[in-house]
């Protein structure tokens, strides 16, 4: 059909603007393979946390030393085993498999905590064949002694590191809890960053009712969730010189639409891709595509930005709290009278 | 200096260097753990999942069988089929063996059975070393190779994997258990090639000619009658006659080739020596150090080391001897009581007898023999003078025993302890740790350190509690330049360390301290403040001694850097800066190349960890300036407190003193019958936190005691006391009883018995509203509570428990109302098996008798000092006996046919004396219903009362029913067992027993594996757990034990797990109680093999349940007649995935890690198990069944047959 769909992302040609983001979804090849098939334009692997490696090991190493060498009948009460593949190992494994396989870019995901870590296995991720680099930066400060300036440069020194000791292209992903978003998006970029991807989701606690235990939990997340992505992409795009990618929320090839017209370079879904299969990737792409055919966009690159804070006819609205607006349409005597039984658009 | 420079060393002990040869000479090795030989199978397990290679190239086929007496059997079948085979066991294993034994050397086959030998159970079960087993199986006509060091037992496993083959007899190759089996020490390994060259391929190959093969096909195992047995069993004779020369030249031939030589029999000492010990295995390392040390003196002495003890050649015996030979001690590691002398000295005597007769040996010495050893206990050089000077008398004692003081037979040798051939260059170091911290493993990497780096000898044995919880270690190191075969504990230190600074009020460990050694302490106090910490008694000997003091806070350093308990790493740094025997750098990059090559596959974390506790160490270790004077007042602690009964006072606290060694004969039962109820004297207080129960906020539940693994919380229910009375610590809340309103209950904890666990917590149900985390129970440092929970416990004790008529013992809170008769066991801090025999205890303590096999439970529950059955206030409580592993059902049954026959008898007695006592009595003690606590308690009384009656009769028939009237009183048995016992190697017995219908009850304390032995497989493991014999993940399924029981149809069954369902589990123990058949219990245990956090046992056990893997059921024979249907579910449908489960535990989650693919495949089966096995529990809720039971069971219930109608007479139609 007309529109063509293709994009860059940080500097790579990619054929569409639909890219898996970093799950459990990438842990299987033929699951990648369907993706691949689907139209997936590149993917991002499930992360390599450094602080859950760390734990494996200690965890290994007590469980193996629990109760050893204190009785004569048991010296040791579990078998040890040829190799525990502590450490990046299998990841590596798994990520040079998966460029052998599939055709598209594969792009590395990073979780590291130490800052030597952090260099050390974006080195291993780039080795092992990576297109690309994402790092998931996260970290709650619960610490009352720590300014959110010192925060930042946490951030800020943490990228230059990893920067200077890859040669990749390099994303990152954080979360929107920033005082100034803006300013932090382009400090990061300063730092190195050839593109954003906003915004990380992770675990959240929740108190069980019953046993009043806290719970960390990772839900899907909703189309409701993309309000967020969108604002910031909205808000960057054109304000902020780098690739912006779009994730959390994106399930509908709207969803992707909208994100596209704010100003991303590509769209990221997971959730979506747990509910309805590796091949919702095609429904999304043929959204988009019948979408620009219908509003006759010749391209991917043309709606690009189009309705971004920078182009929109009415910027503000990026920025207002859309509160007033909502409560004065909301409360619409005419709305009420003319559709009462509509669902809204 | 050695030839360590030239040669190759490895440092390993005896169990690895003799499986290492077995592993590379078999093709088939079947095996069964059993202590101390089961590291051989396990290594051998492991060798062969790793893929390693046999001589010919290719991987040992290596089966777990069922038991020992499968293992032989498998073997057999493995011989007669053409492998070269091989197996590895002691003990109780062996003698499983030996009917195999006797038809595998009745066939001439050749194989060796590789044994750590160890003591056969006789009034006791022990674990450790002596000869009992290998000496009971010499009649098997098997040859027998003894090997008395860590280095014999990898050379001469050759040389009886080389000379089978050529003898054609099997070969028994043993070791001393412990003692050569676990100890370290460095050895030449014998090269590939040597093994190679010794094994001759054509006598490999004429083996498997001789197997039977359908291609040439020969019968083998008639049957024979008197016309021909006997000739054939003679026709073997030349093949035992030439034994001994294919063994001395094969040993010749290892000696060509690896220059070390061994002879039949070898005689070290002087040359013209009078005085000669004969003796085999490690106790021949300190007799020969003896020699060194009397020759210098100018004595004649010498010894004659037995390797080949069958076939016993007199001739080359006799020739071994010097010929200036006077008088002889053949000293024997073992007892045959009754027998003229023990095997060995038998042995010598007729070889003499005959040599000396024959001419081949000038003129008879006077010979006797001695017995020492047993069970592990010392034998050290002043010992083996002993027995040199009693030699030199001119009417020395004969059948003496030596290493105890025989104060009722007289037969003990004195011995002068100051004697010792320590040489001044060895470094002897002795090291006091607890299990938790690491003592252990880090001195075996010292020692291995040590022995494969540097040109130095060294030597590690290590001695373990018999506690699982926070229990005692001691290692005894040596490093010198020569070999070292000091097969005896170190007597004199020159380097001590005490790992844990409460040691030294409950131990002397500088008692074994030399004068002038360095004492390194772990201590909390800085070296300026520290001497008034420790007892006066330390002080005294660190002054007297002139020991210099160090201390470093070892738990301060590895806390920082993360490590927790764990203090070896920093403690081994500090004990190679202050032994000296490397420089420090030298030492320090040594050390972490240990921990790289122990932990490196853990991961970085780990190492880093460990490398900074060695950086840090010796930051903190400070020299202590002695002061010249003791100071402070602190004191050690008796063992046990002053108002124990005597015996504890007499003999149990010198065992928990670790003083035993110096006990009398006299002190010790003759029958091994003990005191019950004695672990709650030993006051061994290894906590650091203990639950503190806040009142405000209980729920009166009980959870918490019911799940204690240790009895160490408890409740009682009580009328109000007046305040004055109770300790002002003391709580109380108001008991919610509608019906019996106005009561008190508590919740008191046993401050010095607790472990710590903390599984009371984990249960609690009763959060505080306010902080979600405070709960009814909390864990607090002890410390902050002790004095005042001390004496809250000792006003609890005195509070009477309730009258059990009154309580419903059959629900969680009735039974936690009463004492429990189990408590304070050594069992690992929260086990999961104890809560169920604690709770067994209150339920029926008072009239169980208790057969229990062999496993954890019977050394928990009765491994001395102090064992944790006990006896009620009126006198009262379980009787607890173990017989063996496998024949523990059948045990039980006998105590079951014992009480009934008596009851039986009793009855028809009373009957007969009906008159005499009163009919009316008789009749209600005939009658008596006993089905309630009431029931019982008025047939009790009843009982007296008979008594009490029949006291003045003297006929025989009154003498006889006052010997048998208790038996009037229902009682209980119950068989208890783990899962190695009730699936494995019992599972033959245990069915004979359901299918007699009987009335016990089996207890299966369902661990899923091996528990006591270190985590083997059993029949119970499932599917995708990692276990030892099963390390690349169980392949298949568990065993479904209840049903396989439940298919007899009049047996109770009950699947229970106490963290998932409290109710349930008492439920299914009172009902398989009452149910006059037989009963099974089977109890999901966790355990620490299941690499959990123990305190979270109970959730765990949830969880089980939760996920369809472990399902709750009862078959209960008695709906049946309730018109009802039998089998009932009492879990719910699943509603978890197994493996969110298993993601928990170690035992399957390591397998992820280690064998991803195989571990998805196996958990995608192991899911498909848990669904499998839920639809057909379901299907079965519906199934009615109608087994008419036992003949019994209808007496006097049908008509009988009119006696005028004719009984058909069978005829053919």
């Amino acid at each position: 059909m007309g529109a063509d769909l293709r994009t860059r992302y940080l500097g790579m040609e990619l054929p569409n603007p639909v890219v898996p983001s970093a799950s459990t979804l990438s842990s299987r090849i033929d699951t990648l393979k369907r993706l691949q098939d689907a139209g997936a334009s590149a993917v991002v692997m499930q992360s390599l946390f450094e602080e859950q490696i760390e734990r494996e090991g200690l965890e290994i190493h007590l469980v193996l030393e629990r109760g050893t060498e204190s009785f004569a009948e048991a010296l040791t009460y579990l078998p040890e085993l040829e190799d525990y593949n502590i450490g990046p190992e299998a990841y590596l494994r798994h990520l040079e498999l998966t460029k052998r396989e599939l055709e598209i870019p594969v792009i590395g995901s990073l979780n590291g905590s130490s800052p030597g870590g952090w260099v050390r296995h974006a080195r291993l991720i780039e080795d092992a064949g990576a297109d690309a680099l994402e790092l998931n930066v996260y970290f709650v400060a619960a610490d009352p002694d720590l300014t959110s300036a010192e925060v930042e440069q946490l951030y800020i020194d943490l990228v230059e590191a990893v920067r200077s000791s890859v040669e990749i292209p390099l994303a990152v992903k954080v979360g929107p809890f920033f005082s100034s978003m803006a300013n932090m998006a382009r400090r990061l970029v300063e730092a190195g960053a050839d593109g954003l991807v906003l915004f990380n989701r992770f675990l959240q606690p929740d108190i069980d009712l019953e046993t009043l235990d806290v719970d960390p939990t990772l839900h899907l997340s909703t189309s409701e969730e993309l309000r967020l992505p969108l604002r910031w992409i909205a808000i960057l795009r054109g304000r902020v010189d780098t690739s912006l990618a779009a994730t959390t929320g994106v399930h509908t090839w709207e969803d992707a639409v909208k994100l596209l017209l704010a100003g991303a370079d590509v769209t990221m879904m997971a959730s979506a891709l747990f509910k309805h299969g590796p091949e919702h990737v095609t429904t999304v792409l043929d959204g988009i595509r019948t979408w620009l055919d219908e509003h006759e966009y010749e391209s991917v690159e043309q709606a690009k930005g189009s309705v971004s804070q920078a182009a929109c006819p009415d910027p503000v609205a990026f920025e207002r709290s859309n509160y007033m607006r909502a409560v004065v349409n909301y409360t619409s005597p005419y709305d009420w009278r003319a559709a009462p039984s509509e669902p809204r658009a | 200096m050695s030839q360590g420079a030239a040669k190759r060393h490895v440092t390993v002990d005896g169990n690895e260097a003799a499986a290492r040869i077995a592993h590379a000479a078999s093709e088939v090795i079947a095996i069964y753990p059993i202590t101390p030989s089961s590291p051989m199978g396990e290594l051998a397990d492991a060798w062969s999942t790793a893929g390693m290679p046999n001589v010919w190239g290719a991987v040992p086929e290596v089966v777990e069988m069922q038991s020992e007496g499968g293992a032989a059997g498998a073997l057999h079948g493995g011989l007669q089929a053409g492998a070269m085979c091989t197996t590895f066991t002691a003990s109780q294993g062996l003698l499983l063996m030996i009917p195999n034994m006797f038809k595998i050397a009745g066939e001439l086959t050749s194989t060796v059975f590789h044994v750590a030998s160890r003591a056969v159970a006789t009034h006791a079960l022990s674990i450790f070393g002596d000869h009992s087993d290998v000496m009971a199986a010499r009649s098997t006509g098997w040859a027998m190779l003894a090997s008395s060091s860590v280095q014999a037992a990898q050379d001469l496993a050759v040389v009886a994997h080389a000379s089978t083959l050529g003898a054609r007899v099997p070969f028994l190759h043993f070791f001393d258990g412990f003692r050569t089996s676990h100890e370290i020490n460095v050895i030449e390994p014998v090269e590939d090639d040597v093994l190679r060259t010794m094994i001759d391929d054509h006598l490999v190959r004429a083996h498997r000619e001789r197997a039977l093969s359908p291609d040439h096909p020969v019968l083998r195992g008639s049957a024979q009658n008197p016309d021909v047995f006997f000739q054939a069993r003679e026709a073997a004779n030349p093949f035992y006659a030439i034994t001994p020369a294919v063994v001395q030249w094969t040993m010749d031939r290892f000696a060509e080739l690896t220059g070390r030589s061994y002879h039949l029999f070898d005689y070290s000492g002087h040359p013209e020596a009078e005085r000669v010990i004969v003796q085999m295995g490690s106790g021949v390392g300190a007799v020969q150090e003896t020699i060194e040390r009397l020759t210098v003196a100018g004595e004649k002495v010498g010894v004659l080391e037995v390797r080949l003890f069958r076939p016993f050649s007199t001739q080359a015996f006799a020739a071994a001897l010097p010929r200036t030979l006077k008088a002889l001690a053949v000293l024997d590691r073992t007892k045959e009581p009754g027998a003229p002398g023990e095997p060995l000295y038998q042995d010598v005597v007729t070889a003499l007898t005959e040599e000396v007769a024959a001419g081949r040996f000038p003129a008879m010495p006077r010979v006797i023999g001695g017995r020492y050893g047993l069970s592990s206990k010392e034998f050290d050089p002043s010992m083996a003078k002993s027995v040199f000077d009693e030699l030199a008398k001119p009417a020395p004692k004969n059948h003496f025993t030596v290493g105890i003081y025989d104060d009722v037979s007289h037969t003990s040798l004195e011995v002068d302890r100051s004697f010792s051939t320590e040489p001044d260059d060895v470094v002897r170091a002795v090291f006091y740790g607890l299990g938790a911290d690491g003592t252990v493993s880090a001195n075996k990497s010292s020692v291995k350190i040590i022995g494969d780096a540097t040109d130095l000898f060294a030597q590690g044995y290590f001695v373990y509690d018999s506690k699982k919880a926070g229990a005692l270690t001691v290692s005894h190191l040596r490093f010198g330049p020569r070999p070292i075969r000091s097969t005896y504990l170190v007597r004199r230190a020159n380097f001590v360390a005490c790992h844990q600074f409460h040691f030294l009020e409950r131990m002397d460990v500088l008692e074994v301290a030399g004068r002038g050694a360095r004492f390194l302490l772990n201590s909390p106090y800085g070296p300026d403040e520290v001497w008034e910490h420790l007892p006066v008694e330390t002080q005294r000997q660190v002054i007297d001694k002139e020991l210099r003091l160090f201390v470093v806070d070892a738990q301060k350093v590895a806390n920082e850097v993360g490590l927790g308990a764990r203090i070896n790493t920093v403690l081994q740094t500090c004990f190679f800066a202050l032994a000296g025997i490397l420089d420090q750098e030298e030492a320090i990059a040594r050390i972490k190349q240990a921990i790289e090559k122990s932990y490196g596959k853990r991961g970085k974390a780990v190492l880093e960890m460990n490398y900074a506790a060695v950086d840090k160490a010796l930051e903190g270790l400070h020299e202590v300036i002695v002061p010249k004077t003791v100071a402070g007042g602190l004191h050690m602690l008796p063992p046990v407190s002053p108002e124990a009964p005597d015996f504890l006072q007499r003999v149990t606290a010198k065992m928990i003193a670790g003083q035993g060694d110096l006990l009398p004969v006299s002190a010790l039962p003759v029958d091994g019958s003990f005191p019950t109820g004695t672990a709650k004297w030993e006051k061994r207080s290894i906590a650091h936190e203990i639950p503190i129960w806040d009142p405000d906020i209980c729920i009166d539940c009980a959870k918490c005691s019911l799940v204690c693994p240790h009895a160490a919380i408890l409740m009682k229910v009580f009328e109000p006391i007046a305040a004055d009375q109770a300790p002002g610590s003391f709580q109380h809340k108001e008991w919610r009883d509608r019906e019996n309103p106005g009561l008190w209950m508590t919740i008191q904890v046993a401050p010095d018995d607790c472990t710590g666990c903390g599984v009371c917590v984990d249960v609690c149900p009763a959060k505080s509203k306010e902080e979600v985390r405070h709960k009814s129970i909390n864990m607090e440092p002890k410390a902050e509570h002790l004095e005042a929970e001390r004496a809250n416990f000792a006003f609890f004790e005195g509070i009477a428990p309730p009258d059990k008529r009154d309580v419903k013992v059959a629900s969680i809170k009735g039974s936690q109302m009463l004492e429990p008769l189990f408590e304070f066991s050594g069992a690992c801090a929260g086990c999961g098996e104890t809560p169920y025999l604690k709770l067994l205890s209150q339920m029926f303590g008072d009239r169980i008798l208790i057969a229990n096999a062999t496993g954890c439970s019977s050394i928990y529950g009765g491994n001395l000092p102090t064992t944790p059955w006990g006896v009620g206030r009126d006198g009262r409580g379980p009787a607890w006996s173990n017989s063996l592993f496998e024949d523990n059902a059948e045990f039980g049954l006998g105590m079951r046919l014992a009480i009934d026959h008596q009851a039986t008898h009793a009855r028809e007695l009373l009957a007969e004396l009906a008159s005499e006592v009163g009919p009316d009595l008789a009749d209600e003690l005939r009658s008596a219903d006993q089905s309630t606590e009431a029931g019982i308690h008025d047939q009790r009384k009843r009982v007296a009362d008979l008594k009490r009656r029949l006291e003045p009769l003297e006929s025989y028939e009154a003498r006889e029913l006052l010997s048998l009237a208790d038996a009037l009183v229902r009682k209980s048995v119950w068989i208890v067992g783990g899962d190695g016992w009730a699936y494995d190697i019992g599972f033959g017995g245990l069915d004979h027993v359901l299918a007699t219908g009987r009335d016990v009850n089996i207890l299966v304390l369902d661990t899923q594996v091996y528990s006591n032995t270190g985590g083997q497989a059993s029949k119970a493991t499932p599917r995708g757990a990692v276990a030892k014999f099963a390390t690349g993940g169980k392949r298949i399924g568990r065993k479904d034990l209840g049903m396989i029981a439940a298919a007899y149809g009049n047996v109770y069954v009950g699947q229970v797990a106490m963290g998932a369902d409290n109710a349930q589990s008492v439920k299914a123990l009172a009902e398989a109680e009452s149910w006059h058949g037989p009963s099974v219990v089977i109890a999901y245990s966790t355990c620490i093999e299941h690499g959990i956090d123990m305190s979270t046992s109970m959730t765990h056990q949830g969880e089980a349940v939760k996920s369809g893997f472990w399902p709750l059921y009862r078959y209960d024979p008695r709906h049946e007649r309730d018109g009802d249907l039998p089998f009932q579910l009492d879990s719910r449908p699943p509603s978890m995935p197994v493996r969110d489960f298993q993601a928990k535990e170690a035992r399957f989650a390591m397998l992820a890690r280690s064998r991803p693919r195989e571990h998805a495949e196996l958990q995608r089966l192991a899911q498909a198990d848990a669904e499998e096995r839920w639809h057909f529990y379901e299907q079965l809720a519906g199934v009615e069944r109608h087994p008419p039971g036992r003949l019994e069971d209808h007496e006097g219930r049908a008509e009988p047959p009119a006696e005028e109608e004719e009984v058909e007479p069978w005829a053919p139609t």
